[in-house]
């Protein structure tokens, strides 16, 4: 339709140049246009490149660290800056880890909170609590970081540990000493940061089931429960999935709050209390400083690493959310 | 107990674990804005936004070189990236279609997935390497990354829920296709537009992870480009993690007015969209 008018526009506004348009531009509307079109186009393909240069600068800055460790990198876990030697898998570890333990945390909540929002609170309440749930996202990370410190840090010593040694001691996952920085802590932080990206997917993923669809559940006489069991969250079970999945993709690359809780020691321990380094902490606390140009390789070949999990993590959570939402629409 | 009453029962435990989770949901921001507020206005003082630190192990001096440098790395990024990222925005509403299109939607996408840290670690590469030292710009240009895609998403979310035949009208009017665009389309959306790069900015504002390798971070007030530069989050980092008490507490002060800033720009801007949107059935409802 506009495509017809606009054809229409440019034949005519070309015809009729000659006594109209002439005195203002040297251009015809239909040359403007183009003009326009081609630097729109030109500044879009200049942001594909600057992504294409990102990937092939870090690719050509690990290089050197590449040749030198392999593949084998992923599954090396010395990492002694000191020697030149250098191994990742404390740091993946570390990573899949935190972020685990993060969704295991945040899922339940944020799609308990998705289904409490749209479905039981009135609409105008309702947005007042998503506006406070979105006002965690606001949260600047270094805030988090520095809250985690000093508040979070402290109580995870004082209170959760105590409680979780002495009801599920006997798991070597709560064993040993706590010093309040640790995965624990840094897990639960990554958990509140992620809760809002998951509850606003899942609101939206919930929003697309059908009215009709509810009631007739109703109808049938089932309760609130059976009608959200049945009507909502089932059908839409693999959009929530894209959800948390979104949710893990965030809590992976997130740096600063970890970097300030988890202690920063590249070790793999069984225990959720000691200290660990996670991928981004571990580029954040040493890539400042490091000297040598294999350390400052290595660090970009984590880089890389990261970017490659985060963009497998997130191409999946985006294919299942549009395959859904496309679904949606008809 | 009956099945219906078992039934009826399980209903309202679910009710009940329901409120349990808004509950715990939301007790963190609280604890969070209370606890940062609470450290921070008893820390906060006239000096914090005038004076310059002082050398370690002195008590008092401020935050005025780093509140500077991030108003100034905010201004480059923002520079850079709200241009760049309205005409992305604008190119993907208004022309869609096409290889160059899909692709930029694919890139905006990854570009808003990609980890903070690894667009530093872009930035250290790309500037500091052939600068041969930290500098602001460096900063500038990690934050510019960091906030495009969010500027470009919200522009082509907005235009897009423009009604086709307003676009129409214009054409019908003789207008080229460019000024529809501008006088119409983006002119006529400015308020919403401008939320959405106000969202952008404090996004910006509150970034470190990118700011450690990039622009590093000093001591002193400096407004070149081609140096390291201090700005609030890098300072407030520097401070929580050293041992002095002094500057811990010049941490929270920081920490209080970086909240103030994110959290007040975000609300505003919410608050822009709302008078929008009422000014807007104001006018409607006269008519």
């Amino acid at each position: 339709m506009v495509r017809d008018i606009e054809n229409v526009q440019n034949s005519f506004s070309t015809e009729n140049n000659g006594n109209i348009s002439k005195k203002k531009s040297f251009l015809t509307y239909g040359e403007q246009d183009k003009f326009a079109y081609f630097l729109l186009k030109l500044i879009a393909s200049l942001v594909i490149i600057l992504l294409l240069g990102m990937i092939a600068m870090l690719l050509n800055s690990s290089l050197p660290a590449i040749k030198e460790f392999g593949i084998g990198f992923a599954f090396n876990d010395n990492w002694n800056p000191v020697e030149d030697e250098f191994g990742a898998l404390a740091f993946l570890f570390g990573t899949l880890v935190t972020s685990a333990l993060a969704i295991m945390i945040a899922a339940p909540l944020s799609i308990s909170v998705a289904v409490f929002i749209n479905e039981i609170l009135p609409t105008k309440l309702g947005k007042l609590i998503s506006l406070f749930v979105e006002m965690i996202a606001a949260i600047p990370s270094i805030v988090f970081g520095l809250w985690g410190i000093f508040f979070l840090g402290p109580f995870v010593k004082d209170v959760l540990t105590p409680f979780l040694k002495s009801n599920f001691g006997f798991l070597p996952l709560f064993q040993g000493a706590s010093f309040g920085i640790g995965i624990l802590t840094a897990s639960i932080i990554l958990a509140i940061m992620i809760t809002p990206t998951i509850t606003s997917i899942c609101r939206e993923v919930l929003k697309t089931v059908p009215k009709i669809q509810k009631e007739a559940a109703l109808a049938l006489g089932a309760t609130r429960f059976e009608m959200i069991k049945i009507a909502l969250i089932k059908p839409s079970f693999s959009g929530l999935t894209g959800g948390v999945v979104l949710g893990l993709g965030r809590a992976l690359g997130e740096t600063m709050a970890v970097a300030m809780v988890i202690g920063n020691s590249p070790t793999i321990t069984a225990s959720l209390f000691s200290p660990a380094a996670t991928m981004a902490s571990v580029i954040a606390n040493e890539y400042a400083e490091a000297d040598s140009d294999l350390h400052l390789s290595a660090m970009c070949y984590i880089g890389l690493l990261l970017f490659l999990v985060t963009f497998i993590v997130n191409s999946f959570a985006r294919a299942i959310v549009w395959k859904k939402q496309r679904k949606a629409r008809g | 107990m009956t099945y219906l009453h078992w039934r009826k029962f399980k209903n309202i435990a679910f009710h009940a674990s329901l409120y349990l989770a808004a509950v715990i949901v939301l007790l963190p921001l609280f604890l969070i804005v209370s606890y940062v507020f609470k450290m921070g206005a008893s820390s906060l003082n006239l000096d914090f936004f005038l004076a310059f630190p002082k050398p370690v192990g002195e008590v008092g001096g401020g935050m005025r070189h780093a509140i500077t440098g991030t108003l100034y790395l905010v201004a480059i990024a923002s520079i850079i990236s709200i241009p760049t990222g309205l005409l992305c925005g604008i190119y993907l509403s208004e022309f869609g279609k096409g290889k160059v299109a899909t692709l930029l939607k694919f890139s905006i996408d990854m570009l808003t997935g990609v980890p903070s840290i690894i667009i530093g670690i872009f930035a250290y590469i790309l500037i500091v390497v052939p600068l041969k030292g930290f500098s602001a710009m460096a900063g500038g240009v990690a934050l510019s990354i960091i906030i495009l895609p969010i500027v470009c998403r919200s522009t082509e979310e907005i235009l897009k829920l423009i009604p086709q035949h307003i676009r129409e009208a214009g054409l019908a009017l003789g207008l080229p296709r460019w000024r529809v665009i501008l006088n119409i389309v983006v002119k006529g959306n400015l308020s919403s537009l401008i939320t959405g790069v106000m969202l952008a900015i404090s996004r910006a504002a509150g970034e470190t992870a990118p700011l450690l390798f990039t622009s590093f971070g000093n001591m002193y007030l400096s407004y070149r480009i081609d140096e390291p530069m201090a700005s609030l989050p890098v300072q407030i980092y520097n401070y929580a993690i050293s041992p002095f008490d002094d500057w811990r507490r010049q941490a929270w002060a920081g920490a209080f007015v970086l909240i103030t800033i994110v959290l007040g720009i975000n609300l505003l801007s919410r608050l822009l969209v709302k008078l929008g949107s009422l000014r807007h059935l104001i006018r409607r409802g006269i008519k």
